[in-house]
C-alpha cells in the first residue's frame, strides 16, 4: 500500500506528523514531506488513523503498483 | 425488553457523532446504530465555515453523505430531529414531538450552540456563526465596502474578520476583555496576535462592552459602553459558544454547573449507566494535561468521537481518554497553531520575527512543558506536542527550537500566563 498526499487540500497542518513522524513532517513553509511512500503490512492500521486524523481529508492509502 | 437489541444511540450528528459511528463499526460492533441529528444535513466540516466558505467555496464540505451513513456503516439515520429529553431508567432518547428512540448505548454529541448578544432579537444584519445556514447568511451579508462589526476577538471572531476584510469589507472587532483571546492562548499571545489584526487594517476595540445595538428593523451600528458608536451594516457575534446540553436537564446526567458541559470520567462516561458523551459537550479529566478539560475544536471531537464509542461497545477495551489539545486558525493568510493547554504557570515568546510574522510561545508549570503556540511556524508545532505528550520539559522544547531555528532569537519576552486552577 502507498501513502497518497492530494496537494490541493493539504495545508501542512499536521495531525499525520502527530500521528507518526517515521513518515511524515511538515516543513517551515508548511510543505508535508512523506519520508515513507511504502506501507507495509504492520503500519497500515497506524497509516489508516494518519489518514482519519487529516482534517483536510488530504491523505489516502491505495494499493501501490505491483513490483 | 431485551435492551441489546436497541443498539447504540448517537445523539449529535456532526464530526463526533460520525467518528463514533465510524469507530464502532471499526471496533467490530454489527448491533443496530441510531444517528440522530438536529441539522437537516449529513455531517459536514464546521472549520471552512468561518474561513473558505465566506469567501470563495460555495458549498459546505460534507464529511460523510447520507448514502454512506445508511449503506456502508448501516446507520438509521434521524436528520432534522432534536432531541428533546432523555430517561435513564427507560433508556430512550425522547425526541421533538414526542417520538421516543430506545437505546443499549448512548453517546452524546451535540456539540455548541453559538452565544448570541443580548437584545438582538428581531434585527436585521445580526449574526452567529454555527451551521451552514449561519455561514450561508453571512457570506451574502459580505460586500465590498460592507461595514462589518465583530463582536469577539475570539478564533471564529478572527477568521470572519479575516474573511470579511479579504472580500473587501471594512472591519471592526469589539471585544470586551482588555486583551484577545486570553482564555485560550493567554494574554500574552493573544496580545501578539491581534497584531495580525492591526497589519491587516482592522481596528480592534479592547475592553468594550456593547451597549446597545442601534437600527429599528435593521441593525446599523453598536454603543459602547463609553458612548462611542460604531456604525455596522452588518454585525456578527463570536463571543463563543454554550454546550447545547440544555435538553438533558432533569434526566440525571451530571452537567457543569459553570458551563454545563457533561461531566464524564475518564472514560467518557456520564453519570448515567451506559450514556456516554463526546465532542464539545464533554468535559473530562484528561490525565496527561493534569487538569479537567473540555475542548471545542475538530481534532478533540474527533478523538473523543472514536473513543467513546469503543468505550462504550466494548467494556473490555475501554481505555481512558486522554490527549494533548491542538487546534489552528488562519487569520489573513497567517495559520495559528496552539498544542497543550495555556492554563499554565507562565509563557514566554521563545523565537521571534517580527518581520516574517513569525513567534513559538511556550508555556510552562513548574519545569514541564504545558502548551505551546505558533504563528506561521507549521514545522514545529507538532514536534512541540509530542513533547507535551510525553511530559518532556521547557529547557527540552528550548533545545529542540533551538536546534530548528531558522530565524534570530531574541531573549525571551516572559509574561504572566494564567494561574493554574
Amino acid at each position: 500500500m502507498e501513502i497518497h498526499v492530494d496537494r490541493a487540500r493539504c495545508t501542512g497542518i499536521g495531525m499525520c506528523e502527530s500521528v507518526t513522524a517515521d513518515y511524515f513532517e511538515v516543513l517551515d513553509d508548511g510543505t508535508l514531506v512523506l519520508h515513507r511512500v511504502d506501507v507495509p503490512e504492520h503500519d497500515i492500521a497506524l497509516i489508516e488513523d494518519a489518514v482519519r486524523a487529516c482534517p483536510a481529508a488530504a491523505l489516502s492509502l491505495e494499493s501501490g503498483h505491483e513490483v | 425488553m431485551d435492551g441489546s437489541k436497541a443498539g447504540l444511540v448517537v445523539v449529535g450528528a456532526s464530526l463526533a457523532g460520525l467518528r463514533a459511528v465510524e469507530s464502532a463499526r471499526r471496533a467490530g460492533y454489527s448491533g443496530a446504530i441510531t444517528l440522530i441529528g438536529e441539522e437537516v444535513h449529513a455531517p459536514y466540516d464546521r472549520p471552512p465555515l468561518s474561513k473558505q466558505f465566506l469567501v470563495d467555496s460555495p458549498n459546505p464540505v460534507p464529511l460523510c453523505t447520507e448514502e454512506d451513513l445508511r449503506e456502508r456503516l448501516g446507520v438509521r439515520l434521524l436528520l432534522g430531529r432534536a432531541a428533546a429529553g432523555l430517561d435513564p431508567d427507560a433508556h430512550v432518547v425522547r425526541l421533538d414531538g414526542g417520538h421516543q428512540v430506545p437505546y443499549h448505548r448512548a453517546i452524546i454529541a451535540t456539540g455548541a450552540k453559538a452565544r448570541g448578544l443580548n437584545g438582538s432579537g428581531g434585527l436585521a444584519g445580526v449574526h452567529t456563526l454555527r451551521t451552514v445556514e449561519d455561514a450561508s447568511a453571512i457570506r451574502d451579508a459580505l460586500t465590498p465596502g460592507t461595514r462589518v462589526v465583530v463582536v469577539g476577538a475570539g478564533f471564529i471572531g478572527a477568521e470572519i474578520a479575516s474573511s470579511a476584510v479579504s472580500v473587501g469589507a471594512t472591519v471592526t472587532i469589539v471585544e470586551a476583555a482588555p486583551a484577545p483571546l486570553v482564555r485560550a492562548v493567554g494574554e500574552l499571545v493573544g496580545t501578539e496576535l491581534a497584531r495580525l489584526h492591526d497589519l491587516a487594517g482592522v481596528r480592534v476595540v479592547l475592553g468594550a462592552r456593547i451597549t446597545e445595538l442601534l437600527g429599528t428593523a435593521r441593525v446599523t451600528g453598536v454603543r459602547l459602553a463609553d458612548g462611542q458608536v460604531v456604525r455596522a451594516d452588518v454585525v456578527v457575534v463570536g463571543i463563543g459558544a454554550v454546550p447545547a446540553t440544555e435538553w438533558l436537564s432533569g434526566s440525571g446526567v451530571e452537567l457543569d454547573p459553570v458551563d454545563g458541559g457533561i461531566v464524564c470520567d475518564a472514560f467518557l462516561r456520564t453519570s448515567v449507566a451506559d450514556v456516554y458523551a463526546a465532542g464539545d459537550v464533554a468535559s473530562w479529566p484528561n490525565a496527561i494535561m493534569d487538569q479537567r478539560m473540555r475542548m471545542e475544536n475538530w481534532t478533540g471531537a474527533a478523538e473523543l468521537g472514536a473513543r467513546a464509542a469503543v468505550n462504550a461497545l466494548f467494556p473490555d477495551r475501554a481505555t481512558a481518554f486522554e490527549t494533548v489539545p491542538y487546534f489552528w486558525s488562519d487569520w489573513y493568510g497567517s495559520r495559528i497553531q496552539f498544542a497543550g493547554t495555556a492554563l499554565a504557570e507562565r509563557a514566554e515568546i521563545v523565537t521571534s520575527d517580527v518581520e516574517h510574522a513569525q513567534f513559538v510561545a511556550l508555556y510552562s508549570t513548574g519545569s514541564r512543558l504545558a502548551g505551546a503556540a505558533t504563528l506561521n511556524q507549521p514545522a514545529k508545532i507538532m514536534k512541540l506536542r509530542r513533547l507535551i505528550q510525553r511530559r518532556a520539559s521547557l529547557d527540552e522544547a528550548v533545545q529542540l527550537l533551538q536546534r530548528s531555528r531558522t530565524v534570530p532569537v531574541p531573549e525571551p519576552v516572559a509574561g504572566r500566563a494564567q494561574p493554574c486552577p
